[in-house]
């Protein structure tokens, strides 16, 4: 499903990543981890054409989509979500997700019609798949944190996306919030058979739920496999041990 | 309660009401409301960049200066009848909001606002300077009014002479610049744009090419902005370079952000009180500009909402107590 | 006024405005008023100190330190409750400034153009190919840069500088190590007004005090500060001189047009180098 190959950014001549290849399978659950300013960050940034690689490649189920514009990306089946939450926050949590899918679906350019009538069962089956719903008409600003991150997964969803990339998930979550988020993010990939990239600060959710772990430190890959190979990594162990 | 008042059709109501002034006011009072009409339109085409889209640009008074310019060169210069003229200013005022705004729209923040002001006072120095097609620092003065005897032949409108008479052309068109804008801004086009306001980062993370619909908005500001400036050319007698310059970008700013950015009637709520304020005070004092700045520093600390987003939070309030007495 | 002593009067004063929006984030509109302010309190105050000799420079030092104690009222009372808010609202605000004190000197001075005598140290001037050159243009021109490079010096060299500059990349965390970022806030919208009030002391020998002096000056600023690059020193200079080179180029080539040309250069800079020719990239 993603390909990713010798792909490189510096920013003056400070290697953010350097050299990292690696795959992911379709519907495999994969996950990218590794100590802060491992450039876990940038690696996304790269996928998703928020920054422009200095080398390498990025294929997107055997398309080629280096470089490119991410609002185009996203229109290839790419989702993502986001460290610090990103959602609309002076909109309603119906007209976060509704937006998603104006857009997706081509209604953006609709200049004449009324734009609360369209998608509405649409937008209220994915609130209810993420658990927000009945909450249509709450400001998604008011939201708390952990239902914000909801709607943001819903945001990312919208798009219909064969990929979903996640950056940090469980970011700043109690264990049960953690706990649900990941329920939830496992009943989604197998609902709508998903392929999932995400990264990890908390290593129990990576030994989890991810069949494949992918380590970054510096800037390069240091370990590529499955948890058990990955967990028994010297180098893994080295880099790791001090910081967990 | 809200919602009764949601089912209201606004547009037609304010119409209507504003339809009767010439009867109710003398001529003083048409003056006033052609004024306020005109302002209304150009603020509301700021709040389409401003309060939808969230994008602060310092020279929306280029594209009101271009139809102005437009219109009346056509007009006077070239004795070009009002009703290919007007829509002509607005169709040309597009064609430079669209130029300047790929230029502008690479940019974000303070360096996009910056560039819209260059943009402007280029405006303003070629309009300053261009003695043959702009009458220079001269200006433009006497521009004809439309031909609009037909009005009096309608009945009951037959004692109102030209100001009046073009009161209601002015009112027409403007209320019909409004219905597209309205109509404009609850589409699904101006839901997303709304979405590039709230988060430009996540907006193209759902698919929105951000620069391109950016663009279109800027250019469509221009365009009603460019309508605005052409009626003010005829309802002024006459065009010039002062009315180009940046304080303007300045004053329509102002009226958009006192009537409230956040709502729709806003900143013709905005043009309507400033106008009315300036008209006041300026009879009794040469120091408006302090007003106006005291004014800005009570809205920026007490009233950010403006003055509809102090009735929408007062209405609130109003119900919570309601409910809870 | 020649070219370069015009020039140096810019540097001086869009040193100051780069300063702030390096500190501060926010084009500070009223940067001019303040300027237009530390003339005529330089006015002023020559006028009740009438007999006494030096009293220009006295003026001069009167003013800078008013207009300082009047932008540290502002800041701390007013503007620094609008950091949370959008910058928008920090932009009009100091336009409010520029409206409201633009009235206040309009008021309190009226309308007429005054005007002080240069300070009786720097009288006459010299010949040079053919040309006399006031010693006080000289002064000028020697002195604007030198304050300017001071205050740069202290920037870099300094702790102080230091704090500043950190502040400017990352308020909270500085915040989080114990520096007091709200008086260093303070400190430097009041260094920043110092030196556009002493700007504006200095000129009066020069040119009329009138009102509108603060918007003529602003707009100048704005174009020199973009041009070199918001926040940079060196940008700022060379800002200066290229804008009073093009503006004497733009009246050679197309007279009547070097309004347009100078800005023209801004918009052309936004366009191709949006971070001014000394800036850091922001692509």
């Amino acid at each position: 499903m993603l390909e990713v190959t010798k792909l490189g950014k510096s920013f003056s001549g400070f290697v953010a990543v350097g050299d990292v290849s690696f795959t992911v399978e379709t519907q495999q659950i994969a996950a990218v981890i590794g100590p802060n300013g491992a450039g876990k960050s940038t690696l996304f940034n790269l996928i998703t054409g928020h920054l422009p690689p200095d080398s390498g490649s990025v294929v997107l189920d055997g398309r080629d989509i280096t470089g490119i514009q991410p609002h185009k990306i996203c229109g290839l089946g790419l989702g993502r979500s986001f460290q610090r939450t990103n959602i609309f926050p002076r909109l309603t949590v119906f007209e976060n997700v509704q937006a998603a899918y104006l857009v997706h679906r081509g209604r953006g350019r609709d200049f004449w019609s009324r734009a609360e009538s369209f998608y509405r069962d649409e937008t209220a089956v994915l609130l209810a798949s993420i658990g927000l719903q009945g909450r249509e008409s709450t400001v998604a600003g008011t939201l708390s944190y952990g239902n914000q991150k909801q709607l943001e997964l819903g945001l990312a969803l919208a798009s219909d996306p064969a990929l979903l990339l996640l950056d940090e998930p469980t970011a700043g979550m109690s264990a049960s919030e953690t706990h649900d988020t990941i329920a939830l993010i496992e009943k989604i990939a197998s609902e709508r058979a998903l392929t999932l990239l995400f990264t990890e600060h908390d290593m129990e959710v990576v030994f989890q739920i991810a069949q494949k772990i992918a380590v970054l430190h510096q800037g390069r890959l240091i370990a590529d496999g499955d948890p058990a190979e990955v967990r028994a990594d010297p180098e893994v162990r080295r880099v790791y041990l001090g910081e967990h | 309660m809200k919602n009764l008042a949601a089912r209201v059709p606004w547009t037609l109501v304010v119409f209507l009401l504003a339809l009767t002034i010439p009867w109710l006011g003398g001529r003083y009072y048409t003056f006033l409301a052609t004024q306020i009409v005109i302002y209304a339109l150009f603020a509301l085409s700021l709040n389409l960049l401003l309060g939808v889209t969230g994008l602060v640009s310092f020279g929306h008074v280029a594209y009101f200066g271009i139809g102005a310019y437009f219109c009346g060169i056509l007009m006077k210069t070239l004795g070009v009848p009002f009703f290919i003229a007007f829509p002509a200013a607005g169709l040309g005022t597009g064609l430079f909001a669209l130029v300047f705004g790929y230029f502008c729209v690479r940019l974000t923040k303070i360096y996009f606002a910056m560039l819209t002001l260059a943009f402007s006072q280029i405006v303003w120095a070629i309009c300053f300077k261009w003695n043959d097609v702009t009458g220079g620092d001269q200006g433009l003065p006497d521009v004809p009014f439309p031909d609009l005897h037909w009005i009096a032949s309608l009945p009951g409108f037959s004692h109102f002479r030209i100001g009046d008479q073009f009161y209601f052309l002015a009112l027409v068109l403007v209320m019909l610049c409004v219905a597209a804008l309205r109509r404009l801004q609850s589409s699904p086009f101006g839901r997303v744009l709304t979405t590039i306001r709230e988060n430009r980062e996540r907006a193209a993370f759902v698919g929105v090419n951000v620069r391109r619909y950016e663009l279109a908005a800027f250019t469509v500001a221009g365009i009603f902005a460019g309508f605005s400036g052409a009626l003010f050319g005829i309802f002024n007698r006459g065009v010039f370079a002062d009315y180009v310059f940046w304080s303007k970008s300045a004053d329509v700013m102002i009226m958009t952000i006192l009537g409230g950015m956040n709502h729709f009637w806003g900143p013709a709520v905005g043009a309507a009180v400033l106008t009315i304020l300036n008209q006041q005070i300026t009879s009794y004092t040469e120091y408006w500009p302090f007003v106006l700045g005291t004014i800005l520093v009570l809205l920026l600390f007490v009233f950010p909402g403006g003055i509809m987003g102090a009735l929408d939070a007062g209405w609130t309030r109003l119900r919570h107590r309601r409910s809870n007495a | 006024m020649g070219g370069l002593t015009a020039a140096m009067f810019l540097f001086l004063i869009a040193s100051g405005l780069s300063l702030i929006f390096g500190v501060l984030r926010v084009l500070n509109f009223a940067h001019g008023s303040f300027y237009m302010l530390g003339a005529y309190l330089a006015w002023q105050i020559v006028h009740w100190v009438t007999t006494a000799t030096g009293h220009f420079w006295l003026a001069a030092i009167g003013a800078a330190a008013g207009v300082a104690i009047l932008g540290g009222v502002i800041e701390r009372c007013l503007f620094r409750y609008l950091y949370d808010r959008e910058e928008l609202y920090q932009l009009l605000f100091t336009y409010a400034l520029v409206l409201i004190l633009g009235d206040a000197a309009k008021f309190a001075w009226g309308t007429e153009q005054l005007s002080v005598s240069r300070p009786s140290l720097l009288n006459g001037g010299f010949e040079i190919l053919g040309t006399i050159v006031p010693y006080y243009n000289v002064f000028i021109i020697a002195t604007g840069p030198l304050i300017a490079l001071g205050v740069w010096l202290m920037l870099t060299r300094t702790g102080l500088g230091r704090m500043v500059r950190a502040a400017a990349l990352d308020r909270e965390m500085l915040d989080a190590l114990g520096a007091n970022v709200g008086w260093l806030y303070t400190g430097m919208f009041m260094l920043s007004s110092a030196l556009a009030g002493l700007a504006g002391a200095l000129v009066t020998p020069i040119q009329g005090i009138v009102p509108g002096m603060d918007v003529e000056i602003i707009v100048q600023a704005f174009i020199v500060v973009v041009i070199g690059g918001l926040g940079s020193f060196w940008g700022t200079f060379w800002g200066s001189v290229l804008y009073g080179q093009v503006l004497s180029f733009g009246i050679l080539v197309f007279p009547g047009f070097s309004l347009f040309s100078v800005f023209a250069l801004m918009a052309v800079i936004l366009i191709v180098r949006p971070w001014g020719l000394f800036g850091r990239p922001i692509r």
